[in-house]
């Protein structure tokens, strides 16, 4: 299965190349890869019908426990073939719809690498790598819609379905990792086979809240669905494959998925079933509205996946009978029509049903296409889709009490799908024919095979119930956790489902022809609800850009001394902190007190700090360091370092040298640095609290006993090994010999940076137009505050 | 004496602190010296005081013997000091150049990094933005 | 400022000191000294020439210019380290900046004369803070 997963990613790298050299055919080569995986997943619908589950682990990170490992049965073995399967036509399409542009072989890139990510996402078993292949899908899926980059709103569109499917794919990342420390293990099978009861764990709420965060967002459940219409701005084969028939079910395959280990109880019927009936109802009275083909398609998307949702959630055997039949159905006449609709708008040049009129005589197969699969949308019989429709009102009759709540919003959700039926294949195809229709023309072959054979599929599995029904009966057994079989007949004699059936077409054939009064109806709620969805995302991005802004005003002002006390004050606040938390401040021995010489020193180090702390002129600050830092010197001196102490004296005589050369350019300290008493206390406390946490570490550092350790070794190798009686000398020249290479490096950049930046000012300038204003550099600092 | 040094240290500290704190850029490299003479001091207290008796080997000895001081926060300072004073050197310079151009040694007010409007990234992000919903 | 003889006794003073750092720095490896302090020392009287007579004084005084001065310690200093690669014991055979040693005994069997590519390294270092630091008054004081 790794390799199955591999050669897709392999045929995406080479797929921009192979389109160089093969433009006219790289699409049917590429669709070669896709063909051959659905052939290999094929060979295990035997198996795995007959409950089989296939599995291969291979070590990823092992130092983490984390491992890339596979599971085949029947749930992932159907998203599988319909990856694949779907795909392989998608590959063909595009080469048919997207011929000729100029970044076609980008596009086989992105699509083929979203191909390896779906698939590797359907068959994952270890959770670590489910979730990176979920990543994988919605960055993938970002590049497909903004594939147009040049359109404003293809960018939009494509960061907004990028940051509401990423912040779900936070919340998922969080509640798998929690599902793995309570299943103490990543791996799916062995937290079902383990037998740890997680609904009873106490982080069961939360681990459920972040799934289905990462579930809903993927799958646009409302509240989330508003990146899904958005998404039609992508090419046609995208919207097909990633917004109808893959991707977006990756939410509820995660629910299936997870419905053995986390299903079952009261929130998560509930739960499920609400958003689900709710998104169910929304998408297809919002398709009714729609005009657009690929907008009434993706309101249709939003109703399958919101019953998908629901079905889980229900739970009954025959709502996971209606679950399995309807993903299938759903994804076969989803994709015809899409593909359809796509060679519509390929035909005659637009997707709005207002305009399309009357295309059956120019368009046969197409029209034939797309024909049959809204029969199978709109859930009538000999069709796959009425099957699918038949198990879930049997479903939701088993269910009781909760089946009747969701009872009433799904049979309005089906009778909408009905009246979508007729606007995706009466409106455009049947009537007069209108302007559009005069130039329309059928596609090449490579667009209207995807339809002819998904939709061919929806009619022969509603006639031959018995072909599909072995897998149907092991993708229940996965979603269930127990073994179930499934028998599909299209008569099961007079039953209530049947009956309801009956209601929803005449409800779905009363909202179409009423359609005008329906859509003026719908004209009202609709803006009061998706523009505000879409506006809202607006209002949280801007709201986002305001705090980024508020945090970058305080923290970064733009002002120096802003900047030293942040710095300054966190560099002392946290190891203060921790030495306080922690209790290691420890007193030392206090020894050596009769030391006058020493007492003397720090008193001269002191005295020289704060005069230089306190002094109003530069002169006086400069003696006052030269007294401080003359006290250091001798305290090294004094305290068996005279290498140290005559360096520091050295280095003091310089440092006065460099300072007064600089200082008789520079202005007098002035009052216009002067700050007011409150600034003056921060710094104050700040100062003080630096100095007392200096002190608490060094006093607690000296009360530890020294590890003589290094100095014992210098001082038996000095000699010996390196002929030199000044120890300090030979550990700067050669044991620690390459450490003072770099230090001497640095005085030698010091004086080169020096002599650069000096020389640099007597270059000419190439211009004068600085960013800030330039200002008179005789000008002397004046009295007047910043 | 470490006690005593220890505290000398927290106060030299305190000073350096303040005058890292102060808007004139000199008074800042003043606390910068300062904060050096500190850090050096630091690690020489971290290494132990001995008076007295430097790590030198005597006479006809091989090894140092008896009470001697630590040698190796001896040789981490001496270096220390010669590179702090190249850097203080390059930071004087620097303050100087920064005088020659903008005119002053006030760091609060050299903005020419942030300039107190919006920065032209920010204006274009938010144009970006408006355009995108526009379209939308 | 420019009579003959102060300057003359400058020149003798500043050879002095000169000789005093290499003193330092020579005695360095078994007495207080070595590179840096010698370094520091020469820098110094250098800088009390260029703050009396000028930097056109100082330059006069130099044996070469500041920065040539610093490239070849710096050169130095790494080429001491090279020793223990190419040595003896074949390519490679130390790592870099390992130490080589030439000593000479007496009949005796006492140590004599010592040389060793550390006492290189610890001249390389003499002449990068000897350079470095003249580099920045020689820019300081041409600039002011």
């Amino acid at each position: 299965m790794l390799a199955a997963v591999l050669v897709i990613f392999l045929a995406a790298a080479i797929a921009p190349t192979l389109h160089r050299l093969l433009p006219a055919f790289s699409h049917w080569l590429l669709a070669l890869v896709p063909a051959g995986v659905t052939v290999w997943f094929a060979q295990f619908l035997g198996p795995v019908s007959g409950g089989e589950t296939v599995l291969q682990v291979v070590p990823w990170v092992p130092a983490l426990g984390v491992e890339l490992a596979f599971r085949l049965d029947g749930l992932s073995l159907l998203f599988a073939l319909l990856v694949t399967g779907i795909g392989t036509f998608i590959t063909a399409y595009a080469g048919g719809y997207l011929h000729g542009h100029e970044h076609q072989g980008r596009f086989y890139l992105f699509l083929l690498a979203f191909m390896g990510s779906m698939l590797g996402l359907v068959l994952a078993d270890d959770v670590i790598s489910l979730f990176v292949f979920w990543e994988l899908t919605s960055v993938t899926s970002f590049l497909l819609i903004g594939f147009n980059h040049e359109d404003g709103r293809s960018r939009r569109s494509a960061v907004q379905a990028l940051v509401v499917t990423s912040l779900g794919g936070l919340a998922l990342l969080a509640g798998l990792v929690l599902m793995g420390l309570v299943g103490e293990g990543w791996r799916l099978t062995a937290m079902e086979a383990s037998g740890i009861d997680f609904r009873a764990h106490a982080l069961y709420l939360p681990i459920l809240v972040l799934i289905l965060l990462g579930a809903f967002t993927k799958s646009a459940q409302v509240p989330f669905h508003f990146w899904l219409p958005n998404a039609m701005d992508a090419p046609t084969p995208v919207s097909a494959y990633l917004h109808s028939a893959t991707m977006v079910k990756a939410g509820v395959y995660l629910v299936a998925r997870l419905n053995p280990t986390l299903g079952g109880t009261e929130v998560w019927t509930y739960t499920l079933a609400a958003f689900g009936t709710v998104t169910a109802v929304w998408g297809g009275l919002m398709a009714l509205r729609s005009t657009d083909l690929k907008k009434v398609l993706a309101y249709t998307t939003l109703m399958a996946l919101g019953t998908l949702t629901m079905l889980v959630g229900l739970g009954t055997e025959y709502a996971l009978k209606g679950f399995a039949v309807f993903l299938l159905a759903h994804s076969l006449y989803k994709g015809a029509l899409f593909m359809g609709a796509g060679a519509v708008d390929h035909g005659t040049g637009t997707r709005d049903v207002n305009q399309l009129s009357g295309l059956w005589p120019k368009m046969r197969l197409t029209g034939l296409f797309i024909l049959l699969a809204s029969l199978s949308m709109a859930g009538l019989p000999p069709f796959f889709g009425f099957l699918g429709k038949e198990l879930m009102y049997e479903g939701m009759l088993e269910a009781g009490s909760t089946g009747t709540f969701v009872l009433v919003g799904m049979v309005l959700a089906n009778a909408t799908m009905l009246g979508a039926a007729g606007l995706v294949f009466v409106k455009p195809f049947l009537g007069k024919p209108s302007q559009a229709a005069e130039h329309a023309h059928e596609g090449s072959p490579s667009l209207w095979i995807g339809p002819a054979v998904l939709a061919s599929l929806g009619l022969a599995f509603g006639l031959f119930g018995s072909l599909p029904a072995p897998l149907m009966g092991a993708v229940t057994s996965a979603v269930a956790g127990t073994a179930k079989t499934v028998d599909l007949h299209l008569w099961h004699g007079l039953t209530p489902a049947l009956g309801l059936s009956a209601v929803t077409v005449a409800l779905g054939a009363a909202l179409f022809l009423g359609l005008r009064g329906v859509t003026a109806a719908l004209g009202g709620l609709a803006r009061a609800s998706r523009v505000n969805f879409d506006a809202a995302w607006d209002h949280v991005l801007a709201g986002v850009d305001a705090l980024a802004r508020a945090v970058t005003n305080l923290l970064q002002a733009g002002r120096l001394s802003r900047y030293m006390l942040l710095t300054i004050a966190v560099m002392f606040a946290l190891p203060g902190i921790t030495l306080l938390l922690r209790g290691g401040f420890a007193m030392p021995k206090a020894e050596g007190w009769a030391e006058p010489l020493g007492w003397f020193l720090c008193f001269l180090m002191l005295l020289g700090t704060f005069g230089a702390m306190l002094a109003t002129s530069r002169l006086a600050a400069v003696t006052a360091l030269s007294i401080s830092g003359l006290a250091v010197a001798l305290f090294f001196l004094a305290y068996s370092a005279p290498d140290v102490g005559i360096t520091q004296l050295m280095v003091e005589t310089l440092t006065v040298i460099i300072i007064v050369l600089v200082l008789a350019k520079l202005p007098k300290f002035g009052p216009s640095e002067r700050t007011d008493a409150a600034t003056r206390l921060v710094k104050l406390v700040v100062a003080v609290a630096a100095g007392g946490v200096t002190t608490a570490i060094l006093l607690s550092v000296t009360a530890q006993p020294l590890s003589p350790h290094l100095s014992d070794y210098f001082a038996a190798a000095s000699y010996v090994e390196a002929y030199g009686r000044n120890v300090v000398n030979v550990i700067i020249v050669d044991f620690r010999g390459f450490d003072t290479l770099g230090e001497i490096t640095v005085v030698a950049m010091a004086g080169l940076g020096v002599l650069a930046l000096l020389k640099a000012r007597n270059a000419p300038k190439p211009e004068e137009d600085a960013a800030a204003p330039r200002l008179d550099p005789g000008k002397p600092m004046t009295g007047e505050a910043d | 004496m470490e006690v005593v040094l220890a505290f000398t240290i927290g106060g030299l500290v305190t000073g350096a602190v303040y005058m890292l704190l102060s808007r004139n850029l000199l008074r800042l490299l003043f606390g910068v010296i300062i904060l050096s003479n500190a850090v050096n001091l630091s690690i020489f207290l971290a290494g132990g005081l001995d008076y007295g008796v430097p790590p030198l080997i005597q006479g006809a000895d091989k090894v140092l013997e008896g009470t001697y001081a630590n040698p190796l926060p001896q040789a981490l300072i001496l270096t220390a000091i010669v590179i702090g004073f190249s850097l203080l050197a390059f930071a004087l310079v620097l303050v100087y150049r920064g005088w020659q151009d903008m005119g002053t040694i006030d760091g609060d007010a050299l903005r020419v990094a942030e300039p107190v409007e919006t920065t032209p990234a920010l204006e274009a992000a938010a144009r970006a933005r408006k355009h995108g919903r526009e379209t939308a | 400022m420019h009579s003959l003889i102060l300057r003359t006794g400058t020149r003798l003073l500043l050879a002095l000191m000169v000789l005093f750092s290499l003193f330092i720095l020579w005695r360095g490896h078994n007495e207080p000294g070595g590179g840096f302090i010698g370094g520091l020392i020469a820098a110094v009287a250098y800088s009390l020439v260029a703050l009396s007579f000028g930097v056109a004084e100082m330059r006069r005084m130099l044996p070469a210019d500041p920065k040539t001065i610093l490239g070849a310690g710096l050169a130095l200093a790494i080429v001491s380290g090279l020793f223990a690669v190419v040595g003896q014991g074949g390519l490679l055979a130390d790592p870099y900046m390992a130490s080589r040693w030439y000593i000479s005994y007496t009949e005796t069997g006492e140590k004599g004369f010592a040389i060793g590519t550390p006492v290189l390294f610890d001249i390389g270092v003499y002449l990068v803070v000897i350079g470095g630091i003249l580099a920045m008054v020689r820019g300081l004081m041409e600039e002011l």
